[in-house]
């Protein structure tokens, strides 16, 4: 440990940078094909592993207290969103919108914000964590989604829950830019995943994703899908858009937002 | 002129702690430059549980758009440190951009947070994986107690102050004291390896949501997920002041011996001439 020597380190850091543009090069024209970026991706079964393992079916997210709850939220990603539908959804105050809970369910179904608010309700002060490294602490009310599923059965072949939004971050023409979020069945039953109608005492405000937004409170802001319109069971995230199980993992980011 | 015949090869470092130091160096490098492209996706650290903006951020990197070209400026408490040209406002390609750490301190060199976090995970795992045989093959091995941790005279304020004096004059130890690490090779090599390293570990497990479902006490250690992000950054920054320090500390004291030894294991050695006479 003494000893190293500094032409020996410089060479190890720019092999590192120099490997690093290299697979970056690849992976801007198609990430999934570079043979180095499947290695470096590896690391994110590894850590839903050792965090699955450790965590175990219902550990609880920390939960906070009405005077830890951040003054102002930051308001992230899709502010409004800009179509028609969503207008006249608006306009109504969501009198007119529905959830659809279908794919892989026993009886499908449609559920008003009315009868949403007279299913159980879980309330809890959480902080929410953005993958860039910003974090805020808020108070949600919602339906657990394990109610939603009890509801609707689930056919034996479901393996995740697709969330599907009202908001397109991107504009383009096949309607790839479309946001849209999946978590497997243990997240999906896990006490804290609820469909959230309220924030911090009031009604979700358009900015946090009125009328309903995911809270799954063990991974990071991206998976927390906000302008939910339909939730869509399936056995596999591959037909879907870019076959990642969602918009900002179809645009490099891990499927388990866990760190 | 006779010393030229006493000087002796000795064993100075297993395969072990060779192999692990240099899998550590690498892993450090990426973790440092991915770990930059992290924090610009966010240039700004807080205290407390929560931090987003309209809250008091005590250190932000950003750029002063007024008349002319955007300037850099690195907020440290009420201070703004102009930095133009390697913080907040850099060049890339030719072109001037705004953003925190510059590309060459990067990794990858452009804004990719994806990609920067692939790079930095993958690599976090590395490091732990073979921190961890680094430990427990030394803790068996007694080369942590036997010779990383100070005797009781070592660290007696006179013999401290003594070699701190020697250092700064580059005297280093010659002969027989050669044999072993100093009293500040001792203390900076276990600071860095029991306390600084393990603290990059834990403050990044507390940044994850995850982690924090398995490990709430963590949040607690640290005063919250924004104090961890914190410490986080601060302790990156005391790794790379001693690597600095190590990298200067090598080439001062006999720059190719170290390496050898590094590399092969076998460190050379002046015997003193009193043991021939």
């Amino acid at each position: 440990m003494t000893d190293k020597h500094i032409t020996r380190r410089r060479f190890l850091l720019g092999g590192a940078l120099g490997a690093g543009a290299a697979a970056l090069g690849g992976c801007d024209l198609k990430r999934t094909d570079d043979a180095f970026g499947g290695v470096l991706r590896s690391a994110e079964s590894l850590t839903l592993g050792a965090q699955r393992r450790l965590q175990g079916k219902h550990t609880l997210a920390r939960e906070y207290t009405e005077a830890d709850i951040s003054p102002h939220f930051r308001v992230n990603g899709t502010s409004m969103p800009d179509s028609p539908i969503y207008a006249d959804l608006l306009g109504k105050r969501f009198v007119d919108w529905r959830l659809q809970v279908d794919g892989l369910v026993a009886r499908p179904m449609a559920f008003s914000l009315a009868a949403l608010k007279l299913m159980p309700a879980r309330t809890q002060i959480t902080r929410h964590d953005c993958v860039e490294g910003w974090s805020a602490i808020g108070k949600w009310t919602g339906v657990p989604l394990a109610e939603i599923l009890r509801a609707t059965g689930l056919l034996p072949a479901a393996r995740y829950a697709v969330f599907h939004c009202a908001d397109e971050l991107e504009t383009t023409l096949d309607g790839s830019g479309r946001y849209y979020e999946s978590i497997d069945l243990v997240d999906a039953f896990h006490p804290q995943t609820i469909l959230a109608y309220g924030m911090n005492g009031k009604d979700l405000g358009v900015g946090h994703g009125a009328p309903l937004r995911l809270r799954v409170e063990r991974q990071l802001g991206y998976k927390q899908a906000k302008y939910l319109m339909r939730i869509q069971l399936v056995d596999s995230l591959k037909d879907l858009w870019g076959g990642n199980g969602g918009y900002w993992e179809d645009r490099g980011y891990e499927w388990y937002a866990g760190i | 002129m006779k010393a030229e015949k006493n000087i002796v090869l000795v064993r100075r470092h297993s395969l072990v702690t060779r192999l692990t130091h240099w899998i550590n160096a690498a892993c450090l490098g990426v973790l440092l430059l991915s770990g930059l492209q992290i924090f610009n996706a966010w240039p700004n650290l807080y205290w407390g549980q929560y931090g987003a903006d309209g809250d008091h951020a005590f250190l932000s990197i950003g750029a002063l758009r007024g008349n002319g070209a955007p300037r850099g400026v690195l907020r440290l408490g009420d201070a703004a440190i102009p930095t133009t040209g390697v913080l907040g406002v850099s060049k890339l390609g030719g072109d001037t951009v705004e953003r925190a750490f510059p590309a060459w301190l990067t990794l990858p060199s452009f804004q990719d947070l994806a990609e920067g976090r692939r790079w930095h995970f993958f690599f976090a795992w590395c490091f732990v994986a073979n921190g961890a045989a680094y430990l427990l093959y030394h803790l068996f091995s007694g080369h942590l107690w036997r010779d990383l941790v100070p005797t009781r005279r070592e660290l007696a304020p006179a013999h401290l102050w003594h070699e701190i004096v020697a250092h700064a004059r580059l005297r280093f130890p010659q002969g027989e004291q050669a044999r072993h690490y100093n009293v500040l090779q001792k203390l900076s090599y276990l600071g860095v390896v029991a306390l600084l390293l393990p603290l990059m570990v834990l403050t990044g497990l507390t940044m994850s949501p995850g982690m924090n479902a398995v490990a709430p006490f963590l949040l607690d250690l640290f005063g919250g997920r924004q104090s961890a992000r914190a410490i986080h950054f601060i302790t990156a920054s005391l790794v790379v002041l001693f690597v600095l320090v190590h990298l200067a500390m090598v080439l001062l004291s006999g720059v190719w011996n170290n390496l050898r030894s590094m590399i092969t294991g076998r460190y050379a050695i002046r015997e003193s001439d009193i043991h021939h006479d």
